[in-house]
């Protein structure tokens, strides 16, 4: 035995050896960026080595089709960023030794020329109240030919040509000061999945509006297209109702920490401009502490000992003013946000403060309810009807699901526990065996964090691999990276979400097995720089570098 | 069976989770005018003050200097700073007045001691003892230390103490705090190799590092990957070892950065590591590195810095002599870790010199080098620090050299190394248990504090050897972005087990009092994450 444990801690110590004998680093950075690679990888790209020299200051794009607003903003808005993406200092240091740096592309045998326009053909007509919705198509074609004439955006909608544009953006590359090279490059692109998604929780700790603008920003550069609004909680209720004023001035942390009317639009209209969905969230019956410091009536009241305690617990499923409220809430809500989807939440919802309370049993023995779990689906089972008789589709978390509540086929169950048994595969198996759409967020924790750089983890994770038919796999809709905000708050929520999130992004939108992590590393190592340039305060994605800004 | 365990496992997992789940984490009710790091002795009295920052005056009533002045500045700054114009909203506030109004506190008299017009900078001595006199006699409330050091202290308590209140005022309850520091090396590592920080970020590190009385910069300013610090005598270092010629520091920028730290009581401890981390050096002086071979033959890659060669010593003590004068800092630290040694072992030129030296291993090798290192240090009249690895792999270190601790994984942890660096007659430093690169889910300050840094098995003698700690911030993952929330509130954990007395507070309690202080350093413009969880500061 005794000779066991000493083998057992000659190997750890070897082990020790080994990893420190591994430990090999180079001057300069541990990965070296890639230049003008595009993130998420497009489904298909050809490139050659010929490449063109854009003048920001000369460059324009030119709208050959249909034209409104909403593309004349989006083009404008790309001219800024290409203007930005220039540096303000030569590039590399060799070239300054060799005393030529002034436009040192000129001797290049694949130097093309100037491109100074490129063709924005869009075919359908749009309009600038347009919003997107879940059936928006995204798919575009970008050429940029060695002929110099055939350099052209097109797509059928808007919100293919703003991914479009961001795939421009992302090939121009800075090659010196005020100088930006594209290589030729033809792209066929479109999305993987229809719902890629970004979860931010405004009630853990309140969000301020100018951050949810730059997160908005942040997920137009990743191709997100789900902006998901977790805007209370048990913590706070920063949402200002239009019928219910009471609800944030009681509600939120304090008077000012709230989104009014006018901030609400503001983000619908700004995501929108991105092509961005904004699916909010409104989560009961638990999970909603908070509605009960304007309204506790709306709230279980938890008994101890025979009397009330003092505290509340979820709202309270068995008084018809529990559903006249949320029907009149509801209401307001389908009209304030103009997604198609909503999210009810219906997650976590803790059953000892309904059993402790008599009214609360007396109900259930009236109504021959026999656990709590039908208690819950009772409360599940009306809110769906109110919201459905709203016209709006609802997603709701896999408990909603999992307890075994009969769920309407076009409910969208969002899968987020990787603990339960067999993991979130097995949710999802179960879940489209029934019929129902998937989206998927277990593998994209934001808040589970690791030491390094852990953006890896979220990248492993492959949305279709759970088994099931290929019927069952066409109703996985997509997923959403999750960052809740326990302890995230406006210093550290950016450098926490990108360029983390950036890995669910790619998974999302690129073809299955796009890129080896290996490769993916370079092109994420310059992306995060991208949008370090861009004003997102991304920490670093990998190891030691640095980005020129 | 196998299965029966691992349903078991699963349940109480379950249990587990839904036990954190179900019910509605309270928030975390922070303090009202308590002080981070806890203060040593601190009573309160049954009587409190208001103050008005427009009105407040400090009144200087014995000793006076230039940097007691600035520091003066600078807290009436910070204390107007923390009065709120707008409308309090406090959602609960069933707390009953219960202490006396006593009037409105309008100065507090500045006593210091000791004359301060010819200091400058901070020494490692130097003395951080004060007394802070709130009474209830107001012409009476004094600071008092006998050095300026103190009086910053002091300073950064009294601010501490006052809280907002309406109408624009603060408030301050009547106390008596004596005050002085457990340990009097109390740093924090920041690593500007690895990414490049910006002087405005160092800058605000530093005033962070005053609001929780840490008092030693160490800046390790080159690694392998880069090296950022601008050469006098040795230009070329940076201009080709720098990630880009723009992200170096010049000589002024280290002036600067000196001159800052020592207006707020910081000592500025560099770190030019050697003889391993130094591949950055090799960018511009190629010959100073191990020529590595491959499979008997020469190959591209170099190594450590090569200890064979008299011109890596000349070299040495030109540029040691240059740091030496540029930072005046009473210490050095030369590094002396993670040196690899198969570069030199494939290096014939090496083995050679080895058996010519009577060098059996090639720690004996790393010896001879830190020998000569520690010579030139000595030469120059400062105190080297050295990483653990120079003591635990044998080298003959004298004991006036000074060892930081910072591995955990070695076999007994680090008190295991601490026990043996002190028995051997070495000071030491303790930094394993605050890796502040080290992530957890959550608010994962607890694991930082509760490291005790007296905690290993040695005599009285022993743990008086015990200089003090330091939070470790490497950059690898970290860049200008993320590094202050990273590092804040996570390193003020490691500055009050630094600062005050042995289990003066417990992890819960503290909570609170962590609370108060991450929203006190928000306010003042420090990019604190959330310590604990849901929340908000007004």
């Amino acid at each position: 035995m005794y000779v066991l444990r000493n083998i057992l801690l000659l190997l750890t110590f070897l082990g020790v050896i080994a990893q420190i004998a591994c430990y090999i680093v180079e001057p300069g950075p541990t990965v070296r960026a890639t230049k003008g690679a595009v993130w998420p990888k497009p489904q298909r790209q050809i490139s050659s080595d010929s490449f063109y020299i854009v003048r920001p200051q000369a460059f324009e794009f030119r709208v050959v089709a249909e034209n409104c607003d909403l593309l004349q903003n989006s083009l404008q808005r790309y001219l800024d960023i290409i203007n930005g993406s220039t540096v303000s200092q030569p590039i590399s240091k060799n070239l300054v030794q060799k005393r030529h740096y002034y436009k040192p592309w000129r001797a290049d045998k694949n130097f093309m020329g100037y491109l100074d326009t490129l063709d924005v053909l869009l075919t359908d007509p749009c309009k600038d109240i347009d919003l997107p919705t879940h059936e928006m198509k995204e798919q575009y074609i970008l050429n940029i030919t060695s002929e110099g004439t055939g350099t052209v955006l097109s797509a059928s909608t808007i919100w293919g040509i703003l991914r479009g544009l961001e795939t421009f953006s992302q090939l121009l590359h800075a090659t010196d000061e005020k100088a930006l090279q594209i290589n030729c490059t033809t792209i066929f692109d479109f999305p993987r999945f229809s719902h890629r998604g970004l979860l931010i929780d405004t009630s853990r700790h309140f969000i301020p509006m100018i951050k949810l603008f730059k997160t908005i920003d942040a997920m137009a550069y990743n191709k997100l297209n789900v902006f998901h609004w977790h805007i209370t909680d048990d913590q706070s209720f920063p949402y200002q109702s239009l019928k219910y004023p009471e609800l944030s001035e009681m509600g939120a942390y304090t008077s000012w920490y709230i989104y009014t009317p006018s901030d609400v639009q503001k983000i619908i209209r700004y995501a929108a401009a991105r092509g961005i969905r904004v699916v909010v969230e409104f989560d009961t019956p638990g999970h909603t502490r908070s509605w009960g410091e304007a309204f506790p009536d709306l709230l279980t009241p938890c008994y101890a000992n025979g009397v009330p305690n003092g505290q509340y617990g979820p709202m309270d499923p068995t008084k018809e003013s529990t559903y006249s409220f949320l029907q009149k809430f509801f209401e307001e809500v389908v009209k304030v946000f103009s997604d198609q989807y909503l999210h009810l939440g219906a997650d976590e919802v803790g059953y000892e403060c309904w059993e402790s309370n008599p009214d609360i049993k007396e109900y259930m023995e009236q109504h021959g309810l026999t656990s709590y779990r039908q208690l819950e689906d009772l409360f599940v089972q009306k809110l769906l009807d109110i919201v459905h008789n709203l016209k709006a589709k609802t997603i709701i978390w896999e408990e909603a699901f999992t307890n075994g509540l009969q769920l309407r086929n076009d409910t969208v169950v969002q899968v987020w526990k990787d603990w339960s048994i067999g993991g979130w595969k097995w949710t999802t198996y179960r879940a489209t065996r029934a019929g129902l759409q998937v989206l998927l967020s277990a593998c994209w924790y934001l808040d589970h964090l690791s030491n390094g750089g852990d953006w890896q983890k979220y990248y492993d994770c492959e949305p279709t691999d759970f088994g099931g038919s290929e019927q069952q796999k066409e109703l996985m809709k997509g997923g959403e990276a999750c960052m809740w905000a326990e302890v995230v708050n406006e210093n550290n929520i950016e450098s926490r979400v990108w360029p983390r999130a950036s890995a669910t992004a790619e998974k999302l939108w690129s073809a299955k097995d796009a890129e080896t992590k290996q490769e993916a590393a370079k092109r994420l190592e310059e992306h995060t720089c991208r949008m370090n340039k861009r004003g997102i305060q991304a920490q670093p994605p990998n190891s030691a570098g640095y980005c020129i800004l | 069976m196998f299965l029966a365990l691992g349903g078991l496992l699963f349940l109480l997992y379950l249990g587990f989770m839904s036990f954190i789940s179900r019910i509605p984490p309270p928030l975390v009710q922070p303090t009202q005018g308590e002080v981070w790091p806890k203060p040593y002795r601190q009573v309160f009295l049954n009587y409190y003050y208001l103050v008005k920052p427009q009105t407040f005056r400090f009144r200087v009533v014995a000793q006076k200097c230039e940097l007691l002045e600035k520091a003066l500045e600078r807290y009436l700054r910070i204390i107007d700073k923390t009065k709120i114009s707008r409308n309090l909203f406090i959602k609960q506030n069933d707390e009953t007045e219960t202490k006396i109004f006593l009037g409105y506190l309008d100065t507090l008299n500045v006593y210091l001691k000791e004359a301060c017009d010819n200091i400058t900078l901070p020494p490692y001595s130097m003395e951080e003892q004060y007394i802070l006199d709130v009474t209830t006699n107001k012409s009476n409330t004094t600071l008092s230390a006998a050095s300026i050091w103190g009086i910053i202290r002091g300073l950064e308590t009294f601010s501490q103490l006052l809280y907002p209140v309406e109408n624009e005022m603060l408030r301050i309850e009547c106390t008596e705090v004596i005050d002085l520091p457990r340990f009097p090396h109390r740093g924090l590592l920041v690593d500007t190799a690895r990414h490049f920080i910006p002087m405005i970020k160092i800058y605000k590190i530093l005033d962070a590092m005053s609001y929780n009385k840490l008092n030693v910069f160490h800046w390790h300013i080159t690694d392998d990957e880069s090296f950022p610090y601008q050469s006098i005598k040795y230009p070329e270092l940076s201009k080709k070892g720098a990630f880009s010629r723009i992200l170096v520091y010049s000589q002024e920028n280290v002036r600067d950065i000196i001159n800052y730290a020592a207006a707020r009581g910081i000592r500025v401890l560099v770190e030019f590591d050697t003889p391993g981390h130094s591949k950055s050096w090799g960018k511009a002086i190629p010959t100073l590195l191990t020529q590595c071979y491959k499979l008997g033959k020469l190959s591209d890659e170099l190594g450590p810095i090569d200890p064979t060669k008299n011109s890596t010593y000349t070299f040495l003590e030109n540029f040691f002599e240059e740091v030496a004068t540029v930072f005046p800092e009473d210490y050095l630290h030369i590094g002396a870790d993670e040196v690899r040694y198969d570069c030199w072992k494939s290096n014939p030129t090496i083995q050679m010199f080895m058996k010519n030296n009577k060098l059996l291993l090639h720690t004996h090798l790393e010896d001879y080098y830190i020998q000569k290192l520690l010579k030139i240090v000595h030469s120059l009249s400062k105190k080297p620090i050295v990483w653990e690895e120079a003591f635990v792999d044998g080298m003959t270190l004298p004991t006036s050299t000074t060892v930081q601790i910072w591995k955990d994984s070695a076999l007994g942890g680090w008190r295991s190394t601490a026990r043996s660096a002190t028995a051997a007659g070495h000071l030491v430093l303790i930094s394993a248990c605050w890796y502040l690169d080290h992530l957890t889910s959550g608010g994962d300050w607890g694991k930082f504090y509760n490291c005790e840094p007296l905690s290993f098995l040695g005599n009285q003698l022993q743990t008086s050897m015990v200089l003090g700690g330091e939070a470790c911030m490497w950059t690898e993952v970290v860049n200008e972005y993320n590094i202050e929330s990273r590092i804040w509130p996570r390193a003020s954990a490691t500055a009050e087990k630094l600062w005050s007395k042995r289990d003066a507070d417990t992890y819960r309690k503290a909570t609170h009092r962590l609370e108060e202080h991450a929203c006190r350093m928000i306010k003042r413009g420090i990019k604190a994450q959330p310590p604990n969880s849901a929340g908000f500061c007004i």
